[in-house]
This record gives C-alpha cells, sequence and structure tokens, in this order.
C-alpha cells in the first residue's frame, strides 16, 4: 500500500512543504514540539489507512462541515492521508458497486480501516425506517463495526441521537453507541461537528494508528475538554457582570455576554470559541447569539435554546427549575403563615397547655 | 438541674427520643454538644451566603456600567459562592466525624429510624400535635420523630447532593483534570449533559429555602406553644422545660 508521504510527492510537493505540514498539524494537536518529527515519520512509512464513511438517519451537515476544512485541507485529508474508500453521498461508485466495496475492505483490511460514521440508526420495525442497498442500516453498521480499528460517531446523531431521536422519536433512532456496545466508540458531537475537529481526528488517528485520549463521554480530550465558556473571548464581560438584556440593546450592540439571554456556553463542551468556524472567520457568540449547546446529549428535548435550566416537564406546562422551586417555596411559606394563624388563634381561644408529664 | 452524664443524655434519646418516667424531674439537659453548635451557626451562615450568591450567579445581575476591565462583580459574587461552598462541604464532613464521637444527638439528623415502631407511634404523635388535635406535646431531648425524618430527607441528603452537583459544577471551570473532576466528575456520567447538573443544583437551592423556612417556623413555634427552650438550645447547648 502506498504511503501519505509517496502519494504527495507525485502529487509534485516538496519535502520542505511535507514537513511544513507536520508541523502544523503537531500544533493544532496541541502535541510537543518533537511530535512533527513523530508524524513526518509515520506517514512516511505506514500504509494510508481506508475510511469507511456510513450514513444512516442524518441531514449530511457534518459532511458539509468536513469538506470546508481550512487546516488540514480537506483535498489533503481525502486525496493524500486517507484512502477514503466508501462514502456513499460523494463516492463515484453506485448500486452493487458502492456495496461491494464494504466488503471488500472489511476482509482485505480487517482490522485495520477506520469506521465514520455520521447519523444514527432506526431500530424500531427492525430497523426498516433507514434501507441502504436493501439492507437495514443498522445491519450493516454492527457488520461493519466488528472488524473496525477505530469507529468514530461523527456529529450529535451518532453520538447522542440529535433530532430524529428528539421525543416523541417514532423510528427509534439510537446513538451508534447503544447498537454497538463492544467497542471503544469516538464521538464527535456537534451539529455539525466543527471541520478541523473532524480532519485532526483523522490525522491523528491515520498518524499515530491508535485512538486520542478520550473523556468520560469518549469524546477527545484535545477538543472537547473545555467549554464554550473557558475561551470565550466575552468571558471578561461575565466576570464583570455585563450581560445583553434584550436582543436589541445597547449592551448587545457593545457584545456584552450572553449569559441572560440564555447562552448555553457554561454547559456546552465544544472547541468552537477556540477553532472557530469556516476558517477562523467566527462562531455563535461572536455574530451576536447564544450558544444553542448543540453538541450536548439531547438538546433537542431538554428545553428551549433561550434557556439555561432543563425544563420539567412532570408539571403539564414546561417548567424549569427555578419557576417549580419558587412555587414550592411559596406555596410552603403560605402554608406555614396560615399554620401560625390556627396556632396563634387555638393558644388565644384556650388557656396554655403543659406539656405531657407524669407527675 | 443540669445533667451532663452520657448515660442519661443516651436514655433519654435512644429509646425513641421521648423524655419518660425519672427523667421528668430533670428542668435542663445538656443536649447540643459545642462543635455541633458552632458547626450549626457556621452552615446556617455558609448557606445564606450560597443561596443568594446562587440566586445571583443562576440568574445574572442587573449590567454594570463602564469597561469590563473596570469591574469584577461578577468574578466577587462567584468567589463568594465558592469560598462558602468549602466552608459548608469541609464542616459539613467535620459534622459527620462528630456524629461518630459525638452524643446520641449529633447522630439524628443522619439517620431515620424507620424499623423502630416506637418510632412510628412518635411521627403520629407529632402529625397529630403539628395538625393542632394532640393537647399537649411530648418532651425531647433531641429532635422529635418528624423533625428528624424533615432533617435527613429535607437537610442532610440535600446538603449531600448539593455538595456532590455543587463540586461537579465547579469542577467544569477547574478542569477535567482536576481533583475535583476526579472526585465527583461521575456526577456528568449520570447526566451527561452538564445543564441537567446545573438544573438539579437549582432544584436543590429551593429544597434547602423551603426547608429553612419549615425550619425556622417550627423552632420558633415549638419554643413557644411547647414550652420547651429551642432557639437558645442552640446557643448555649441546653435544653429548658419551662414547665
Amino acid at each position: 500500500m502506498e504511503t501519505f508521504y509517496g502519494v504527495i510527492r507525485r502529487q509534485g510537493i516538496t519535502r520542505r512543504s511535507f514537513h511544513k505540514f507536520c508541523s502544523l498539524t503537531a500544533m493544532s494537536l496541541g502535541l510537543s514540539p518533537l511530535a512533527a518529527s513523530d508524524i513526518a515519520n509515520a506517514l512516511e512509512t505506514k500504509p494510508r489507512v481506508p475510511v469507511i464513511w456510513m450514513h444512516g438517519l442524518e441531514c449530511t451537515c457534518c459532511s458539509e462541515s468536513f469538506i470546508r476544512s481550512a487546516h488540514p485541507l480537506v483535498k489533503d485529508v481525502v486525496l493524500s492521508m486517507i484512502s477514503l474508500d466508501y462514502d456513499d453521498p460523494i463516492m463515484a461508485a453506485a448500486g452493487h458497486q458502492a456495496e461491494a466495496i464494504l466488503e471488500e475492505t472489511r476482509t482485505k483490511y480487517k482490522g485495520q480501516y477506520v469506521l465514520a460514521v455520521e447519523g444514527n440508526p432506526p431500530v424500531n420495525e427492525g430497523g426498516m425506517f433507514c434501507i441502504v442497498g436493501g439492507k437495514p442500516f443498522v445491519e450493516k453498521l454492527t457488520a461493519m463495526a466488528e472488524d473496525a480499528m477505530a469507529i468514530i460517531a461523527w456529529g450529535t446523531c451518532a453520538s447522542w441521537g440529535c433530532v430524529q431521536a428528539a421525543k416523541p422519536n417514532p423510528t427509534r433512532a439510537t446513538p451508534i453507541d447503544k447498537v454497538i456496545t463492544n467497542k471503544t466508540i469516538i464521538k464527535v458531537p456537534g451539529c455539525p461537528p466543527i471541520a478541523e475537529v473532524m480532519t485532526a481526528l483523522l490525522t491523528f488517528i491515520t498518524t499515530f494508528g491508535k485512538l486520542p485520549e478520550l473523556d468520560r463521554q469518549g469524546r477527545p480530550k484535545m477538543f472537547y475538554s473545555q467549554r464554550i465558556h473557558d475561551k470565550c473571548y466575552r468571558r471578561p464581560h461575565f466576570d464583570a457582570g455585563q450581560f445583553v438584556e434584550e436582543w436589541d440593546d445597547e449592551s448587545a450592540r457593545k457584545g456584552y455576554c450572553l449569559y441572560k439571554m440564555g447562552c448555553k456556553g457554561p454547559t456546552t463542551y465544544n472547541a468552537c470559541s477556540a477553532v472557530r468556524w469556516n476558517g477562523g472567520v467566527s462562531f455563535p457568540i461572536q455574530s451576536g447569539h447564544g450558544c444553542l449547546g448543540c453538541s450536548e446529549d439531547g438538546f433537542w428535548d431538554k428545553c428551549s435554546v433561550y434557556d439555561r435550566l432543563s425544563a420539567i416537564k412532570q408539571f403539564g406546562v414546561e417548567k424549569n427549575a427555578d419557576q417549580v422551586g419558587m412555587a414550592a417555596a411559596g406555596a410552603v411559606g403560605l402554608a406555614i403563615a396560615a399554620h401560625a394563624a390556627l396556632t396563634a388563634a387555638k393558644r388565644l381561644s384556650r388557656k396554655p397547655v403543659r406539656p405531657a408529664q407524669e407527675e | 438541674m443540669q445533667d451532663k452524664s452520657p448515660r442519661a443524655l443516651a436514655a433519654a434519646v435512644a429509646p425513641n427520643a421521648v423524655s419518660t418516667g425519672r427523667s421528668v424531674e430533670r428542668d435542663v439537659v445538656y443536649v447540643y454538644e459545642a462543635p455541633v453548635r458552632l458547626w450549626h451557626w457556621i452552615n446556617a451562615a455558609a448557606i445564606l451566603v450560597l443561596a443568594l450568591t446562587g440566586y445571583f450567579i443562576g440568574t445574572g445581575i442587573p449590567t454594570m456600567p463602564g469597561q469590563a476591565s473596570d469591574n469584577f462583580l461578577f468574578g466577587y459574587i462567584r468567589f463568594a459562592h465558592f469560598s462558602a461552598g468549602y466552608v459548608l462541604t469541609l464542616g459539613f464532613l467535620l459534622r459527620m466525624y462528630w456524629a461518630f464521637i459525638g452524643n446520641p444527638a449529633a447522630k439524628q439528623i443522619f439517620y431515620v429510624p424507620l424499623w423502630r415502631k416506637s418510632y412510628w407511634g412518635g411521627i403520629w404523635h407529632e402529625i397529630r400535635w403539628y395538625a393542632l388535635i394532640a393537647a399537649k406535646p411530648k418532651e425531647r431531648v433531641g429532635h422529635n420523630p418528624l423533625a428528624q425524618l424533615t432533617m435527613f430527607f429535607m437537610f442532610t441528603l440535600t446538603i449531600s447532593s448539593m455538595i456532590v452537583t455543587g463540586v461537579a459544577l465547579y469542577a467544569q471551570g477547574a478542569g477535567n483534570d482536576s481533583w475535583q473532576y476526579e472526585l465527583f466528575g461521575w456526577a456528568f456520567s449520570i447526566w451527561p449533559n452538564s445543564q441537567d447538573v446545573h438544573t438539579w443544583h437549582h432544584l436543590g437551592l429551593w429544597v434547602i429555602v423551603t426547608f429553612a423556612l419549615v425550619h425556622i417556623y417550627t423552632a420558633v413555634r415549638e419554643d413557644i406553644v411547647s414550652r420547651q427552650s429551642i432557639i437558645s438550645s442552640m446557643i448555649s447547648g441546653q435544653r429548658e422545660f419551662r414547665d
């Protein structure tokens, strides 16, 4: 099999440019300076890793995001670093030809290929709500997962379920870690995930041939160990106590903190405030709107995107913790007042009581 | 007459927390030891600070004028919240330690003797007492059975979960490699979306607020109606039976 280095040399890229790319990649992954030579060494010697990119119930926004990666350019990733053998929306092959690639990769590169999953399988009615190539997607997914070296869950769909798993979820769309239970799954949540995060993750896996360090939720620590809030450029306004109160007020024009507008930055783990979007142009908070928390579990169902507390639905109408709590405290306060009044009335109408004592 | 001997107190609290028979002759009993009293007031102050700053952190404050560099109000409010949180946590740990070595009254808030028949009888009496049906209150050396139930569920359990969720939320800022995350990061395994942890922490505030209302009301009420010292007991440690 051809190496990454072999491919780019053939394309006329100089060795100097290759080393520049290695340094840049090492830097964006947050690795030490010495890691650049490790990357160079790996790309020169290791065969290109085959990647199977499967699509379940999804909107293709992950792919849309992926093809806009600037560092590294997606062209480099797709054409040089990895061997993207199967990706139904963008591959040239179709029909039986395309489906044959899956089986071929599975037998030829057993335990060597990366399985990237965009979207999730619906498991209701035997998985019939998502049929690809005449077979339920869930069957193909579990089959391909068996022999994969690494499994990546692209986006919130594959990681948490996202909109198709929102209540009432008639198709029982299920995040892939609930279907593939015997393997480690790298979750790359986000709706969609950031392009640079996706390509950097693929670079890491193909370069080092191992999984990155994952956090408690199975997300790569290098991109998901801090909240939007921790690196937000509006954070000084939060600490100062300067908040936007209305969408069109003076504070909004001055670019103050969107905390009171329900920004979910304080509960959302993602790299938006550090990496930003579209080649570092902007991210939601920079364009004046709070974070929606799209990379978090159940972000469609928890509550409105303008509320930082999960909705409590047991009371019929959606209420949040503060509304429920305040009502409960108020009711107890009234009860206490009534009880005190009754106690006073009873004491006034009778003689003072003596505690029950045996004389 | 004051009786500080642990034996007499154990006899008075342990069976069913009702003073019976011979113990009636005592007018004053030493109930709350100094560490318990000290903890009570430090804890109360910490809760007051935590509840007020917590409410402001949850809802935000009116926007401060001037440059961001001129202000740090929200930062100070959060600092006060975190500091008071540490005071409360440390106090609660010491209080748990004291439950092991202290007198029977110091153990009461950490368990509910549901297995004891006399306990259920006590609960029934307290329900009748608070429903204004029972004519006379019972003399209690520590908490009455209903108070013990409330203390355990509304205070001890709630404060424990507030400590867990609070430290877990603090770990969000301190980072995934902090000891806070090591200790209570498992909260995020139960609720993968940390927004839920925030939500539970808010609900906990309102349970504590409700508890404080009930706690203060009954303390004042019983001090008057039951003719036993309740409020001053937490200052002097002594319970005085006024009849």
